[in-house]
């Protein structure tokens, strides 16, 4: 299907940095969690050292959380190569917590390492830029919120007022003027803030703040169960719940050591494909609706629908919220559904085989698709982004097929990728994305292996962690879960693909006229709550 | 051009009646209640603008969905509006975050009077799985009057449909 020569995917090896690293005495080779290749301990003056050893190594940085243990801050980076994952730890004195910034060699960490400023009051001294990002006014600078001593309930009483005086820089210059946007926008879609600073059409540079959306989902995560957890993991971000959810499932399995049944690792990833298809049909409708192509959006919210409604029908909800649970998943498929759904994605297949082509052939819609919103590869891989994004850019990632867990281990996922990394390349992608994502829906019906839908997860003897790691419809997708001794979540941190793909929608930006921004903003759909959580 | 054409006479109409199974009857006389309501009461036409004011965007995806072929609120002569300043209701999804207190306050503030606030979802009506927190001011009746909710997580296009119907025969 993909007709690319050379395709980027991250051929780092994790295992050679590991090597390196003991041999230069700069890391400490630690257990790796569950699911992991490697682990690593590293003094915190090194934390951005090791980070320009593993970019020139080719690894991908993937994220950066916190966790607040007195009188320490651990602080973890997930790095992926093609071996696997490496998680890089480092710990600082709650006292005087400051570290190197990893910004100079992934410029992916820049925005993460401010939230971990914003939210444990880590000071990066390198850091390029100073500013908070998910701090507006909801809570005074000084106080940390995922501090353990941070109460739930926060310190603040009243109203909170507006962030009005956010430091946008200044761009100066003859016929330059800025436009702001939102947070409340003019369609159907969630509040953030945009900056364009624009000459005549053409956008110089839009630069977004976000956090708008922020509802403490970290905080309030605290203390629940693993059925709690999965709830709210569901809720990280609507349009991704079984990828969050079985995201925050699989960590705290791995945790564990819980071993999911066959049959419901199975349901887990035909839930998970038919949220890629329904997303993808939706959004390939809205981008070809944004620059005024009805017919687009009229067939595929048609077909978006169909998978809904099939969804409720077999599943029992329209958007598969709270199916997958901890230790396996709250659905079965009898004989019956089997036929029906495998007669519902024949149809659908013959639709989208019949839609696709007149959409990436019709001229008058490809003319403003094509060369528009260009991310070039060098760009796509230095900020990291996966996803069709990524794939839209040459960067191939897919953990179905470069990480695989169950049930994608014995499939064979197969995964487009194309250099041109512009609107029109990112709806080809989704498109093609849909096909095959209804052949693996296929093959794991024709498959479905019998026995249990479900275990029990128990109490853990003392506190354990686990890292799970999923590809959603948009991405790579990671949790991380630490419970204590009672089974209760101790520390929950949700990556969602998004913290890649915002900046992607800056970069891309540059020289797109101010009306295409809708059709650029569609063809990334960034989520909001998923980012600001 | 000619396959576009083709493809659209094959699609044909889609748009559906408000189903009721008990009583298909009673769902035709609401809607043309309804339509009845939003002549005599909104200028034959009821025009929304949507505030998300900290939703997880599930609530965001149905709304999108109750514009599709099938449900086709726009029937009712029910529309999205790009502005707060067109809108005679303001519908309202997720709980309030701290961050989005004040933009909504002054987004209900530029709706001209007489207006309608509307909660869709658990989060917008009684915090749902957010709640209350440093983040959070909880449902959206803390921070405004509301007049109706619609629960649901999220309330699923019917839902919102037979939400807003039965808000028009009450106002």
């Amino acid at each position: 299907m993909s007709r690319v020569q050379t395709v980027d995917v991250t051929a780092g090896r994790v295992a050679e940095l590991v090597g390196r690293l003991a041999e230069a005495d700069l890391a400490e080779t630690l257990d790796p969690l569950p699911g992991l290749k490697a682990r690593l301990r590293v003094a915190a003056g090194n934390w951005g050292q090791i980070a320009d050893i593993a970019a020139r190594q080719g690894l991908r940085w993937s994220a950066v959380w916190g966790d607040h243990r007195p009188p320490q801050i651990l602080i973890r980076s997930l790095l992926f190569g093609c071996d696997g994952h490496l998680l890089l730890e480092t710990a600082v004195d709650q006292a005087l917590p400051e570290l190197t910034s990893q910004v100079g060699a992934y410029i992916a960490a820049d925005r993460p390492e401010r939230a971990l400023q914003d939210m444990f009051g880590v000071r990066f001294i390198d850091h390029p830029d100073r500013r908070r990002w998910l701090r507006h006014q909801g809570w005074a600078e000084g106080d940390y919120p995922l501090r353990v001593d941070f109460p739930v309930a926060g310190r603040r009483s009243g109203a909170t007022p507006p962030d009005c005086n956010y430091p946008f820089p200044a761009v100066a210059g003859e016929g330059v003027y800025e436009i702001p946007v939102g947070p409340v926008h003019a369609g159907i879609i969630e509040p953030g803030h945009f900056r364009f600073q624009a000459v005549g059409e053409t956008i110089l540079r839009m630069e977004e703040h976000l956090g708008y959306v922020h509802k403490g989902i970290e905080k309030i995560a605290v203390g629940r169960d693993l059925s709690g957890l999965a709830r709210l993991a569901c809720r990280v971000s609507g349009d991704s719940a079984v990828a969050h959810g079985w995201a925050a499932c699989q960590a705290a399995e791995r945790a564990l050591q819980v071993e999911v049944p066959p049959r419901a690792q199975a349901l887990r990833a035909i839930l998970a494909e038919r949220e890629r298809i329904a997303n993808h049909l939706g959004d390939i409708g809205a981008i070809c609706n944004d620059v005024g192509f009805a017919f687009a959006q009229v067939q595929m919210t048609r077909l978006r629908e169909q998978v809904q409604r099939q969804n409720q029908v077999l599943f029992g909800h329209r958007l598969l919220f709270d199916r997958v649970v901890p230790g396996g998943a709250a659905v079965d498929l009898n004989a019956g559904q089997i036929v029906a759904m495998a007669e519902e994605l024949r149809r659908l297949q013959t639709d989208v085989e019949e839609l696709l082509p007149l959409l990436l052939e019709y001229p008058s819609l490809q003319d403003r698709l094509r060369g528009n919103g260009i991310l070039p590869p060098d760009q796509a891989w230095r900020i990291g982004v996966t996803g069709y994004i990524g794939r839209a850019s040459n960067l191939q990632d897919d953990l179905r097929r470069d990480a695989p867990y169950a049930p994608y281990d014995r499939l064979r996922v197969e995964v487009p990728a194309y250099l041109e990394g512009d609107v029109a390349k990112r709806v080809r992608v989704r498109g093609e994305e849909v096909l095959i994502a209804i052949g693996l829906i296929e093959q794991l019906l024709a498959d479905l292996p019998d026995g249990a839908l479900r275990v029990d997860c128990p109490a853990p003897r003392g506190e354990v962690e686990g890292i799970g790691l999923v590809e959603g419809w948009r991405g790579e997708t990671v949790a991380y879960v630490r419970l204590s001794a009672e089974g209760r979540v101790l520390r929950y941190f949700p990556r969602d693909p998004s913290w890649l793909s915002w900046p992607a929608l800056e970069v891309l930006l540059a020289d797109v006229i101010v009306p295409d921004f809708p059709v650029n903003n569609k063809s990334v759909n960034g989520s909001y709550s998923g980012h600001d959580l | 051009m000619f396959r576009i054409f083709d493809r659209i006479r094959r699609t044909g109409k889609l748009t559906e009646p408000l189903p009721d199974a008990d009583a298909e009857a009673e769902a035709v006389e609401l809607e043309e209640a309804c339509q009845r309501e939003i002549a005599r009461k909104f200028g034959h036409s009821l025009a929304i603008r949507m505030v998300d004011a900290g939703s997880c965007n599930g609530c965001e995806l149905e709304m999108h969905a109750v514009n599709n072929s099938f449900y086709d609120i726009e029937r009712f002569g029910i529309h999205f509006v790009a502005s707060p300043r067109h809108a005679d209701l303001l519908l309202v999804t997720g709980v309030v975050s701290k961050h989005m207190e004040e933009a909504l306050k002054r987004t209900y503030a530029a709706t001209p009077s007489p207006k309608l606030v509307v909660a869709m979802g658990d989060c917008a009506g009684c915090g749902g799985e957010f709640g209350k927190s440093y983040a959070s001011c909880g449902p959206v009746s803390a921070v405004l009057p509301v007049d109706a909710v619609i629960p649901g997580c999220p309330p699923a296009p019917l839902q919102l449909l037979r939400g807003l119907l039965d808000l028009l025969q009450r106002v």
